[in-house]
């Protein structure tokens, strides 16, 4: 609760945590793709500044992929991508 | 309408999962016909229907995008055709805009990019009757008024449920043909949006939700509750792997009857032809040739149309999504992508349909080891020469106190070596000849439908018939030209032997032989291997003239058990079991892999390393038998 306003990656966050968008950096992680489409693809499935996501459900092994809510859909991503997304931490469900 | 002026054309376009399939058939029930567009191997599928106003109007069903920058092959094909750069085709006179009413956000964004086409065009809020269920109150004048193009809701699986849709393209087209079809232009106002853009058009979307929803619908609990436990890194897998195995036991039992029928209506038509015309070259085609060919291949076609009726119901239901999700990050250990296990999967029916399934792999090099492998993965057309083998040489023992039987645990050893071989060979290409990073997965998680017949039994008529479409085309002349090895010359007047040894490919066997002696393999073996290339197990009947028996179907496979194992030593047979895991000799498969990647090199590459990996297969195989049996 006291680390609610710093920045984190979405990739580091557990299932069950709630989180606000406040940017995206294609930047922070590596990716095949020419610049700028890794960050296009992410705002053409809704993660855009100010979206609100959720960790639904981990993959196995290595809790990846995971499927992130955002919005009123749900998307499976890696966490290796996911961590171009950046993120505030609304609520912790579960201390971890 | 007279004749000379073409029908209209309506473009069906919208998101992944929006039903607009459905909505296609619901438009055109089966007056619809699936191609090719030219140059790429990206499904076409296009059909017809009479609007209220009688007008007739051609429907094409473009590839499910989120973007009109394309990612993939399929979705280039939906930019191309709706900016008019697509070969071939004209631009479409009107456009429906398909959008999941549930799951707006994402359509509405990808709306707004297609009005800038300027195109007349359509939105139709499909699955209308799950959103209210699910408590959605949306205004479709206001999103009518705020997006500037008509907005209907519809119900593609309801009677009547496209109605409205219907009255709407009739207007539309009217307004179109009033103006003189004023928008076949060559301009248009689209080019690739930035991320800026893309984010001023998210902001759009939400401004334009915000006035049009006055009631936001509920997450559909049914789907939370499933994906709870379907998508549990435990449980999930778990069933997983049982939908499999129901899937591999319905492919093999389901299909057995249809099979055999199959089989006897292709021995009484050869019976038929044999009883009423002239012995000679022309009946030996038809027979030999054109029935035992292409009966090769139709006989699958049961087995493929239960594999498909699974593939279809998991793929409508939106389950497939969670296999990929579940199995991403293992198959990511061998560096597949994880929608590399659905065309791995059909290929264990056959690498026919396998190698096209592949074509929803985004990343051309992620395809490439996919298809790659896909032979690896044991078809149905090597269990006759496992049968054959195992039945020979292999006692019916009971082994593990009575729980297993030898027989069976040799047959599954031949799949695991299959399966374990195709992994491996993924895991060296990804990091020689197709390095590179997969590509990422961002994939949407529909929520769960209950699939309808109506989409099921269609989209299974489209699958069976391509398939047909190739055993007609494509392999009946592989089939053919096999035939014609085997067949000519004749043999020379007072010949003992099979006339197949006198023949093209009796030739080819003998010149063969020195090279297959290392791995035990006897003249007879590298006969039977030239026919093998136009189907498998082909080589099975092969063997039967050899050894010159006049059986056919199980009383042949039975008879030639015998005589076979007397006549080969235990090494030989375990070798050409080796040989067969890696079975490099199939002339369909290369075929569609030449045509799926458009290349030449890949089939190639493909024929030489299966070749190096059976023949160094059977060669360990040969040698250490033959050293544990002490020969």
């Amino acid at each position: 609760m006291q680390d609610t306003g710093k920045t984190l990656p979405l990739g580091t966050l557990a299932k069950g945590t709630r989180a606000e968008i406040t940017a995206l950096d294609e930047n922070a992680v590596k990716t095949p793709l020419p610049k700028g489409e890794l960050e296009r693809r992410l705002i053409e499935m809704g993660f855009v500044e100010g979206a609100v996501v959720e960790i639904l459900h981990e993959g196995f092994p290595r809790r990846d992929p995971i499927a992130v809510r955002v919005a009123d859909h749900t998307v499976a991503l890696r966490r290796a991508e996911a961590d171009a997304i950046l993120v505030r931490r609304l609520d912790v469900q579960k201390a971890s | 309408m007279s004749d000379d002026i073409p029908p209209p054309r309506v473009a069906l376009v919208g998101n992944p999962n929006s039903g607009k399939t459905a909505l296609f058939n619901a438009l055109t029930g089966s007056r619809h016909k699936v191609a090719n567009y030219a140059g790429v191997t990206v499904e076409k599928k296009e059909g017809n229907f009479h609007s209220p106003a009688g007008t007739r109007v051609k429907v094409l069903d473009l590839p499910g995008t989120y973007s009109l920058r394309a990612r993939s092959p399929d979705e280039a094909v939906t930019r191309d055709v709706v900016l008019g750069r697509m070969d071939g085709e004209d631009v479409p006179d009107a456009i429906v805009f398909v959008a999941d009413a549930t799951n707006l956000r994402l359509a509405l964004r990808l709306a707004l990019e297609l009005k800038q086409l300027g195109l007349p065009a359509i939105l139709a809020l499909n699955m209308m009757d799950a959103a209210e269920k699910q408590g959605l109150g949306v205004d479709p004048a206001v999103l009518s008024a705020e997006l500037g193009m008509p907005v209907v809701p519809t119900v593609a699986i309801k009677k009547g449920g496209i109605q409205p849709l219907l009255d709407q393209i009739d207007r539309t087209l009217q307004v179109a043909e009033s103006e003189g079809w004023a928008v076949r232009r060559t301009e248009c106002g689209w080019s690739e949006p930035s991320s800026h853009q893309l984010r001023d058009l998210t902001r759009e979307v939400e401004r334009i939700l915000a006035r049009a929803i006055h009631a936001p619908a509920q997450p559909h609990m049914a789907t939370r509750r499933l994906d709870k436990v379907l998508l549990h890194p435990f449980a999930g897998l778990m069933i997983l792997l049982t939908v499999l195995f129901l899937m591999f036991q319905g492919v093999f039992s389901w299909a057995q009857a249809p099979m055999e029928l199959i089989d006897a209506g292709l021995a009484a038509c050869t019976d038929w032809i044999t009883a009423s015309f002239p012995d000679g070259a022309l009946r030996s085609l038809v027979t030999d040739g054109v029935i035992a060919g292409v009966g090769s291949v139709v006989i699958f076609l049961p087995q493929i149309l239960v594999l498909f009726f699974f593939i279809q119901v998991l793929e409508d239901s939106g389950y497939m999504a969670r296999a990929a999700f579940l199995l991403d990050k293992l198959m990511g250990g061998v560096g597949l992508h994880g929608r590399a296990f659905i065309p791995l999967l059909s290929s264990f029916a056959c690498a026919v349909p396998g190698i096209m399934a592949a074509r929803t792999i985004e990343n051309r090099t992620d395809r490439i080891a996919t298809i790659m492998i896909a032979p690896l993965m044991t078809c149905s057309a090597r269990l006759p020469v496992y049968t054959l083998i195992i039945a020979a040489f292999v006692p019916d023992h009971d082994v593990l106190g009575g729980w297993v039987g030898l027989r069976g645990l040799v047959m599954f050893t031949l799949y695991a070596a299959g399966i374990l071989s195709g992994l491996l060979v993924a895991f060296v290409m990804k990091r020689t000849v197709l390095k590179g990073a997969r590509e990422p997965l961002l994939m949407q998680l529909p929520a769960y439908r209950l699939p309808h017949p109506r989409n099921v039994l269609l989209g299974l008529y489209d699958k069976g018939k391509a398939f047909l479409m190739r055993a007609g085309t494509t392999i009946f002349a592989l089939m053919v030209v096999v035939w014609f090895l085997a067949s000519f010359p004749a043999p020379p007047d007072g010949a003992t032997d099979p006339a197949i040894r006198y023949s093209i490919a009796g030739a080819i066997g003998h010149a063969l032989e020195p090279l297959l002696a290392p791995i035990g393999f006897n003249w007879q073996i590298a006969l039977a291997l030239v026919p093998g290339m136009a189907a498998r197990e082909v080589a099975v009947g092969v063997l039967g003239t050899i050894y010159a028996l006049s059986d056919s179907g199980d009383s042949l496979r039975g008879s030639l058990a015998n005589v076979l194992s007397h006549s080969w030593s235990l090494p030989t047979a375990l070798s050409l079991l080796a040989w067969y895991v890696f079975a490099p000799q199939c002339l369909a498969t290369l075929g569609v892999v030449r045509r799926e990647l458009n290349s030449r090199f890949w089939p190639a590459a493909m024929f030489v390393f299966l070749t190096t990996l059976a023949y160094g297969a059977a060669f360990a195989t040969y040698r250490i038998a033959g050293w544990m049996t002490g020969g």
